[in-house]
């Protein structure tokens, strides 16, 4: 394998509060290749904003312990002096958020917004970056852009926003989109579209891409590669197709289940029941165990570790392979 | 906008003509008011009832009361024979009362746009520097000055100003006013600086925590994340996205503020022995001068009135999803 473009290696992110250290990542490795898409998946409070946060520096430092390494282009992350770090940001790795109604600042109009962020970057004149600005507010679909760069955030809708986030954290052409469930607050037409932009804006400026989602059916056709984290840690990772046909950890099959099917029978979705546990108090053994259909003794003190499937496929489960490989086979795919 | 501020103007004068409705009727309706009051009053040791009639005519007050308030608010916005704006005649100077009041609101407003400096000076930094370091010994200490210098009143340490720095240490003169015009600047300063101070501690205590909690608001929004995303520094993230919308708000609790001082600070005058409106408002009221208690309550009607409307009109530049058709 080349070098990859992020390693992270046993992030672990705890914040400790009144009531407890809340261990919202906790001994998390994975890395990104250059040009390709990871997805990260799970429930609110799985962790994965929060380790993609972290690669960014924006997780207040003093609020928070942090450990392991983030290695980004041979530097590890962690550890740079902060104009390192302002340097990389927004330049070599941008990030766009859940809900672009607040995260454009409403004060400034959206092409100034836009220059900022190129000007903090690149030693130009304030009238080429407002060039430019206008010239990503056109690559990312915006119609009539140098009209629309003059206007204000709230003239935008939730789709437009994104897309002038999209333009703003490209605007640099950066090696590395993070985007933190980008689709979330956007009507389903939408977050097509702006999933299908982020595609096509990945192969023509060659970037890699974070997409951080809670929604599996989301990531389905977008990804490379699908990790899957519960309670701040990994419980399966493997290709797109190793996740939705192979899926070998419990969690998963219940993510799997809960997406709505146009061709499915029965009307009623099947949830994961249960909620997903305190970070504070994270149960004993398999964080997973007290909402698991499968839990057996060994699951309520043995925390399992992200063991090979077979490949890049790996997956925390106790439940035997040939055990998981049927359950696959009689109820998970059975409605696919 | 134009028509906006226009049509704002326009209510402007409506304001107006209630408040002076309402002062008119306040004056002659509450007990111990009215003409017979007045005109007693102001008829010597033993009025008898000629001198009374007389004194009555005199002042305008043999008219019906709505036909004197038609003359008043006629007066104010047309003129009367002392020009333009038609304040009146005071009972006790029997004099206009543009003269004097032109005069007393020049010392006011050196005194309240002295004090908004000074407050906006001090209130202001302190809250940025607490929001930025919350928690730490500094916010801890900013904001109990905050809660002193809210809970303070002028009538208690005015005069504990004038005791130390007066009395005491002798480094600043007496109360009183020194016209910059007659002992310079040096003097006007001397005599300003403690009612200024005084006056002021209690709004920039104010300003302190307000401007710490909306900068502390503005801290945790998304849009502050996006700036340090997009890998701006730290100064840049804090003076220009975050202290921009945090202190947009003040805007109009500053215009208020500004527009309550200019119709007089009451107590720092009285204690300060300064001959602004506030304390002219107070002798007014004792002494039953009916115009010079309407033209001040009119003066401060119409600053605040303006002020609304003036803060209106900035705001709408500062913020743009204000916009006003």
């Amino acid at each position: 394998m080349p070098e990859p473009l992020l390693e992270v290696k046993n992030l672990r992110v705890h914040f400790p509060t009144e009531d407890g250290i809340v261990k919202a990542v906790d001994g998390v490795s994975f890395a990104i290749q250059p040009g390709e898409t990871l997805g990260v998946v799970g429930e609110s409070g799985s962790g994965k904003s929060v380790s993609f946060l972290t690669v960014m520096g924006l997780i207040n430092r003093k609020s928070a312990i942090v450990e392991g390494e983030v290695i980004f282009q041979g530097q590890d992350l962690l550890n740079v002096p902060k104009e390192e770090l302002q340097a990389i940001r927004g330049n070599k790795i941008g990030m766009i958020f859940q809900d672009p109604m607040t995260s454009l600042h409403p004060f400034y109009k959206v092409g100034d917004q836009i220059a900022e962020t190129i000007l903090a970057h690149e030693d130009i004149s304030k009238k080429e970056a407002g060039t430019r600005a206008v010239d990503m507010l056109r690559r990312v679909g915006i119609p009539r852009p140098d009209e629309r760069a003059r206007q204000y955030p709230h003239e935008f809708s939730g789709g437009m926003r994104q897309r002038a986030m999209i333009a703003m954290a490209l605007s640099l052409n950066p090696d590395l989109l993070i985007a933190d469930e980008p689709t979330t607050a956007l009507d389903v037409t939408v977050q097509a579209q702006i999933l299908d932009l982020i595609d096509r804006l990945q192969s023509e400026f060659n970037t890699a891409v974070a997409l951080i989602t809670h929604d599996l059916g989301v990531v389905a056709e977008h990804c490379d590669y699908i990790q899957v984290m519960y309670a701040g840690r990994l419980v399966e990772v493997g290709t797109a197709d190793d996740i939705y046909y192979q899926p070998m950890m419990p969690y998963t099959w219940g993510l799997l289940k809960s997406i709505p099917l146009l061709t499915a029978q029965e009307e009623r979705l099947q949830p994961i029941r249960g909620l997903p546990p305190s970070l504070i108090h994270v149960p004993e053994g398999c964080p997973f165990n007290p909402r698991c259909p499968y839990v057996f003794d060994r699951c309520r003190v043995e925390t399992p570790q992200l063991l090979p499937v077979d490949g890049f496929h790996a997956a925390a489960c106790h439940l035997s392979l040939e055990d998981r490989k049927r359950i696959v086979e009689q109820e998970v795919l059975e409605r696919t | 906008m134009l028509r906006y501020i226009i049509r704002r103007l326009l209510w402007v004068v409506l304001v107006l003509v209630v408040i002076v409705a309402i002062t008119y009727s306040i004056f002659f309706l509450l007990p111990g008011g009215g003409s017979d009051a007045i005109a007693n009053r102001f008829a010597g040791k033993q009025p008898n009832p000629e001198i009374v009639a007389e004194v009555k005519q005199q002042f305008g007050l043999d008219k019906p009361i709505y036909v004197q308030f038609y003359i008043f608010t006629r007066n104010l916005f047309l003129g009367d024979q002392y020009g333009w704006p038609g304040l009146g005649k005071s009972f006790v100077l029997r004099a206009p009362l543009k003269q004097v009041l032109v005069e007393r609101m020049w010392v006011t407003i050196q005194l309240a746009v002295g004090a908004a400096v000074v407050w906006l000076l001090v209130g202001i930094p302190i809250g940025i520097l607490s929001a930025l370091r919350p928690r730490s010994i500094w916010d801890r200490a900013a904001m109990t000055f905050a809660l002193i210098g809210i809970s303070m009143p002028v009538f208690f340490i005015g005069p504990l100003a004038l005791y130390v720095f007066v009395y005491k240490w002798h480094i600043l003169p007496g109360s009183g006013y020194s016209p910059i015009g007659e002992d310079g600047l040096w003097q006007w300063f001397n005599h300003f600086i403690l009612p200024w101070c005084v006056l002021a501690l209690l709004y920039a205590a104010f300003y302190a925590r307000l401007s710490r909690a909306n900068l502390l608001d503005v801290m945790g929004e998304d849009y502050m994340r996006t700036a340090r995303a997009k890998g701006l520094n730290e100064r840049q993230v804090i003076v220009k996205h975050g202290l921009r919308s945090s202190l947009t708000p003040l805007v109009t609790v500053f215009g208020l503020d500004l527009a309550g001082l200019l119709a007089g600070a009451v107590i720092t005058e009285t204690v300060f022995n300064l001959p602004g409106l506030g304390q002219y408002a107070v002798r007014s009221v004792f002494s039953l001068d009916l115009y010079a208690i309407l033209d001040v309550t009119i003066i401060a009607a119409f600053f605040v009135t303006l002020a609304n409307l003036v803060v209106d009109i900035v705001y709408a530049f500062l913020d743009p999803r204000v916009r006003y058709t």
